[in-house]
């Protein structure tokens, strides 16, 4: 089970070309940071894998099936999408309301529906809000309202864009354990970020894209320690990384822990 | 001087149970870069809704204690003149651009309009602001049809074209990638420089510790820790008041745990490597 981009490319109906000849398998199981400049087509590249575009050029494969040959709600039940702006998502009156709507929508019962609203309410720490407009909540609770919405179809694959923008400590933390328990339970969860951090403690697998294409593909320490890839994607190390880099010390150091093992082995404590 | 100072500022809003801000005192100094943090719902937005006016004013609620904004009570302030004084850039660019205007020249160019400044004058300023925010390219574009970091960049550039004294910033860089977020700092910096005063919310500590005078630390609507970023951010205490320390600043944290003193804990990234290596060299 997987998602394949097959040299798939997409052009807006205005003649905008924001991606070319995208070629990428995700299976199920695995968790994928996509980074890259703004601009430089992730949020499009998402949105086939999901089936609110259709590649305009390759194919985009979901569990065997050709997304052009399904419309877009029918793939939505295998592949969710949280969008980056929750206010693009959100439209029910209140936030429980929010989180019923698909399996309600799929005409689950009761007791089912009970369960996946609990479920994404847990994952998401929203219980204190669920009567709530969303529109009351701030920005930051309304993202995980949108993300919650999400989880309650169950997809096989979860595409969070920008799920860290505005949020806390405690708002990532519990992005990171969400994650987490997700895969645990053999999903996927596809994930952009600008946030080199977040990449670096959550994801096994990173993507780097940039000017339209997927330029490199690797673990977190192979795309943060590619010089050529950092400056063509215009990303940037881990904080810990620019300082290991600057100081020529350490095998390809991310995390403050390897830094300190180093400088302890250095100073042969 | 102090240009903004809060007493024992407690403020409800209208159907809330809790207080947004409680007993609290800071004081702003004119041409000094504040950084804000702590964790959401602290009341760092309240805050700046107040510094402009727009608590009470535009969301009425109970506001007790004193909040005096250039000699004048906030509470006899017209929202209307300190807007021109005090701008005002919105966590969230979805929420601050107009949605009424067609282009991005004339979303930037609507504050300006407000304020009666000549037409000539006007296009200079926003040809101008464009180019500091490298958004030259969306100047004929709709702004309801842009992304979420070309709207932000949109958004604070309406805010920099009326060239008020003291800025206020919500989160200015929440959807921007290094690179973009890199330059909104560096326009930051750019107008201290000119003497502006800059409140600043943002979860990016790396940046605020790189840039910003002094730190403010909000927790559960009071005031957790404020005083020079160098003497707050350095402060591994902040992670149990739901705040961030600068990775170098763990760093030094850490190191000191394991016995191995730095001259003093780092908060950028210039001053660890001129701390590590001091230390590393110093024993070789």
């Amino acid at each position: 089970m997987a998602i394949e981009l097959k040299d798939a490319s997409f052009t807006y109906p205005n003649g905008y070309t924001a991606v070319e000849h995208l070629n990428l398998v995700i299976e199920s199981g695995e968790k994928v940071g996509i980074v890259g400049q703004n601009g430089a087509g992730k949020t499009t590249a998402v949105k086939m894998m999901n089936g609110l575009h259709k590649p305009s050029g390759g194919d985009v494969i979901v569990d065997g099936v050709n997304t052009k040959e399904k419309t877009t709600a029918q793939i939505s039940t295998y592949v969710g999408y949280v969008f980056q702006n929750p206010d693009d998502q959100i439209f029910n009156k209140s936030v429980i309301a929010e989180i019923e709507y698909m399996p309600r929508y799929l005409k689950m019962e009761e007791k089912e529906i009970k369960r996946r609203v609990e479920r994404a309410v847990e994952l998401t720490g929203i219980a204190k809000y669920l009567k709530k407009n969303p529109f009351d909540i701030p920005y930051s609770t309304r993202k995980f309202v949108a993300i919650a919405a999400i989880l309650a179809t169950e997809t096989p694959y979860l595409i969070l864009d920008e799920p860290t923008a505005g949020q806390d400590a405690e708002g990532i933390a519990i992005l990171s354990h969400l994650i987490d328990a997700l895969q645990a339970e053999g999903r996927s969860v596809i994930t952009i970020t600008h946030d080199m951090e977040f990449v670096a403690d959550n994801f096994d697998r990173v993507v780097a894209m940039a000017q339209k294409h997927i330029i490199a593909d690797g673990s977190a320490r192979d795309i943060f320690w590619n010089e050529e890839v950092v400056s063509t994607s215009r990303i940037r190390k881990t904080a810990i990384g620019e300082l290991a880099k600057e100081l020529q010390i350490g095998e390809r150091i991310l995390y403050c822990d390897e830094m300190v093992e180093e400088i302890v082995r250095r100073l042969g404590r | 001087m102090s240009f903004i100072t809060l007493q024992d500022v407690s403020y409800k809003y209208p159907l809330a149970k809790t207080f947004a801000l409680k007993h609290v005192d800071l004081s702003f100094e004119k041409g000094k870069f504040y950084g804000i943090i702590g964790q959401n719902g602290a009341g760092k937005t309240t805050l700046c809704n107040l510094v402009r006016g727009l608590v009470p004013h535009f969301y009425g609620g109970s506001l007790t204690g004193k909040t005096i904004i250039d000699g004048t009570d906030v509470k006899k302030w017209d929202t209307d003149q300190l807007a021109t004084q005090i701008g005002y850039v919105f966590q969230n660019p979805f929420t601050q651009i107009s949605g009424v205007k067609e282009t991005v020249f004339e979303e930037i160019a609507l504050g300006l309009e407000n304020l009666g400044i000549p037409k000539d004058e006007m296009i200079e300023r926003v040809i101008r602001v464009c180019k500091l925010l490298k958004i030259e390219d969306l100047i004929k574009r709709d702004p309801n049809a842009l992304s979420g970091g070309q709207r932000q960049r949109v958004a604070f550039a309406a805010i920099i074209a009326m060239d008020s004294d003291t800025l206020v910033i919500d989160e200015p860089t929440s959807q921007l990638d290094p690179e973009g977020t890199a330059d909104v700092f560096a326009i930051i910096q750019l107008l201290k420089e000119q003497g502006k005063t800059v409140l600043l919310v943002e979860h990016k500590i790396d940046l605020l510790a790189e840039y910003a005078d002094e730190i403010v630390v909000l927790e559960k609507a009071q005031v957790a820790f404020q005083g020079p970023a160098q003497e707050v951010l350095q402060n591994p205490s902040l992670l149990e008041h739901g705040a961030q320390i600068p990775q170098v600043a763990l760093l030094g944290s850490k190191l000191k745990e394991k016995g191995i003193g730095l001259a003093h804990i780092p908060i950028t990234q210039k001053d660890a490597i001129a701390a590590i290596e001091e230390r590393l060299g110093g024993e070789s």
